[in-house]
């Protein structure tokens, strides 16, 4: 009787062993089931976007990505003006946005005061957690007057011998999207390139400081040197952030299918147009078209980030690159 | 590099010093636009709040007044749905990634997953009219919540996957070596253990989905009234604001800074509290 389990404790009780075999067996399928579902899913999008594009891609071929005229009534269809928006407001956004990113992330890495570093990371993270929406909200209501009113103006003044900064001063325009953009995707490229800074071992910012140099020099000669493709990656993380934004830039970008070589006028962007037409657009050609653009946008993203996640893989070593979603980590820093 | 730091140390000093200040610059820099954007929202969305704006649908336009009380919870109820569709499927499949990690199903949807995460959100809607709303016929609160589950579905996988694999391999053989099963030592050793973490990621994926509008333009699309079932469309607060941002009126700009506020609230909130749920006394 002293061998009987029951006995000893209530809660162990002797269980056969084949039916829990056969338990344990369904549960872990049904895991991976669900691990399945996440793969299908993206081979699902990858796919049904891919099969609406079929009529446009079989009647307009590749000039469809080289034609400069959208007039979707006349079944006139060309996603050029909109290739050109799309890369125009992130490159300018990346522009604005990257050397003040990597000031914020050298600021919580390295020469920030130490007190400081924590509360700023925390509120980078707010940054990145207010809607797209109520971003393009404040853009349309609050800073495209302001452009229009002030800066447009004072950059013609100053910088009107480029002709990318000439141009009709409405405020909404490819300039107004990008610092849109800018904001947003700020703290990406921030938070990211603070992962990769953090990877860099402690033992080489000592080594460095042990030498001589001061916090500066050891950020400039050591901690960026060996950062580098990893910082690389944080910025292609941002530009695939930026080129997939919709609702702020919808709502700012201008809305016209045009390429002006002006900052200043409005143009259109991928996302933006999908996000204007989709819902009304009623010829055949004219969805599959929207399509199309569509795979252009997921290929681009993908290459992005793939790209982005290898670069910044290399760097952490064999740790995964999206750790960035990952809340446990930030409490490191308080140790 | 001896050159270079042969140079003078106070000329290194100096420059030390003006990196630091630029640094500061850049966080300065970083935060006007976030403090410029609370401060609106803030300003102007607490002078068109009232409590008419969450007990009454909207007005017709040229009519004062009004709310957005089917806009609030068209909003909760999606979010609810895609978390009861997305947070199930994405917990069982990071725990799968975790603890079969090196099969070679779990690599390939380590990569989906990292991929699914960076796909513009506004395919995600495209593709969820084109398979869920052609086929209805109509727009619906489910094709909304879908969408939204389809976007929350990567992020709750990765963090659990992430967290679940931080658990020490040591709790996983004391389990084992007590004669437990593999899926039992997933669920009641290596759940709960990484159960905090994972709770906060999940309410950081719902927070990220409760703003997410792009998706819903063609899905959930809008509803000047309350949503009579799943199978209807629905209002929700991002495709309101976006509405009545566009709009040419002055009070529905008012109602969209409403709306903006009480979305970013609710953001906010859920931010606060995953961070409260990761900081929270750790039983020991």
């Amino acid at each position: 009787m002293v061998n009987d389990p029951a006995a000893i404790s209530p809660s162990v009780r002797p269980i056969d062993e084949a039916p829990r075999a056969s338990v344990d067996r369904s549960l872990v399928a049904l895991g991976g089931a669900a691990a399945c579902i996440v793969g299908l899913v993206l081979l699902a999008l990858a796919v049904s976007v891919l099969g609406m594009a079929l009529p446009s891609i079989r009647e307009l071929g590749f000039g469809f990505v080289v034609g400069r005229h959208w007039d979707p009534a006349h079944g006139d269809l060309g996603a050029l003006p909109f290739l050109y928006g799309t890369i125009v407001t992130s490159v300018v956004a990346l522009l604005v946005a990257v050397p003040v990113a990597l000031g914020v992330a050298i600021f919580l890495t390295d020469l920030g005061p130490p007190p400081l570093r924590r509360p700023v990371a925390a509120l980078v993270e707010l940054l990145a957690a207010v809607p797209g929406v109520v971003y393009g909200l404040w853009a349309a209501i609050v800073l495209a007057p302001l452009l229009r009113t002030t800066l447009e103006p004072a950059l013609e003044a100053h910088l009107g011998f480029l002709p990318m900064f000439r141009g009709p001063k409405v405020g909404v325009g490819l300039l107004c999207a990008s610092l849109v953009l800018a904001v947003m995707i700020l703290p990406t490229v921030a938070s990211m390139s603070r992962e990769v800074l953090r990877a860099v071992p402690t033992e080489l910012r000592e080594g460095g400081l042990a030498l001589g140099a001061t916090r500066w020099d050891v950020v400039r000669r050591i901690v960026l040197p060996h950062a580098k493709s990893g910082i690389f990656g944080a910025v292609l993380l941002g530009f695939g952030r930026a080129v997939g934004e919709t609702m702020a830039v919808a709502m700012v970008v201008g809305s016209r299918p045009e390429i002006t070589g002006s900052l200043l006028s409005p143009g259109y962007t991928m996302t933006s147009v999908i996000a204007n037409e989709f819902a009304e657009a009623t010829s055949v050609l004219h969805v599959a078209a929207l399509a199309e653009i569509g795979v252009l946008l997921f290929v681009l993203t993908f290459a992005f980030n793939v790209a982005a996640r290898i670069l910044v893989a290399k760097v952490r070593g064999s740790e995964s690159a999206t750790a960035r979603d990952v809340p446990a980590r930030e409490d490191h820093e308080a140790a | 590099m001896t050159t270079e730091l042969d140079v003078a140390y106070p000329a290194r000093k100096l420059a030390a010093r003006l990196a630091t200040a630029a640094c500061c610059a850049a966080v300065a820099i970083a935060l006007v636009p976030l403090l410029a954007v609370l401060f609106y929202v803030a300003k102007r969305g607490l002078g068109a709040l009232s409590v008419s704006f969450f007990t009454e649908l909207p007005r017709p336009v040229g009519e004062r007044g009004g709310g957005m009380a089917n806009a609030i919870g068209g909003t909760i109820e999606l979010v609810l749905l895609a978390s009861a569709m997305g947070i199930p499927i994405g917990i069982a499949a990071g725990l799968f990634l975790a603890e079969y990690r090196t099969t070679r199903l779990a690599r390939v949807v380590r990569f989906s997953a990292d991929v699914l995460a960076g796909v513009p959100s506004i395919i995600v809607g495209v593709v969820v009219y084109a398979t869920v709303v052609v086929r209805m016929q109509h727009f619906s609160t489910l094709a909304g919540a879908g969408a939204l589950a389809i976007l929350m579905l990567p992020l709750v996988a990765r963090t659990t996957d992430e967290l679940a694999r931080t658990v020490p391999d040591s709790l996983r053989e004391a389990a084992l070596a007590l004669g437990a099963s593999r899926w039992r030592i997933a669920i009641h050793v290596v759940l709960r253990t990484a159960a905090p973490g994972i709770r906060a990621g999940c309410m950081l994926a719902v927070a990220r989905v409760c703003g997410e509008t792009a998706p819903l333009l063609f899905t959930a699309f809008n509803n000047r009234f309350w949503n009579e079932s799943f199978a209807d469309p629905t209002s929700s607060l991002q495709v309101q604001i976006f509405t009545y941002a566009m709009s040419p009126y002055d009070d529905w700009h008012a109602q969209a800074w409403a709306a903006a506020l009480v979305l970013v609230a609710m953001v906010v909130v859920l931010n606060l509290a995953a961070r409260r749920v990761l900081r929270g006394p750790k039983p020991a």
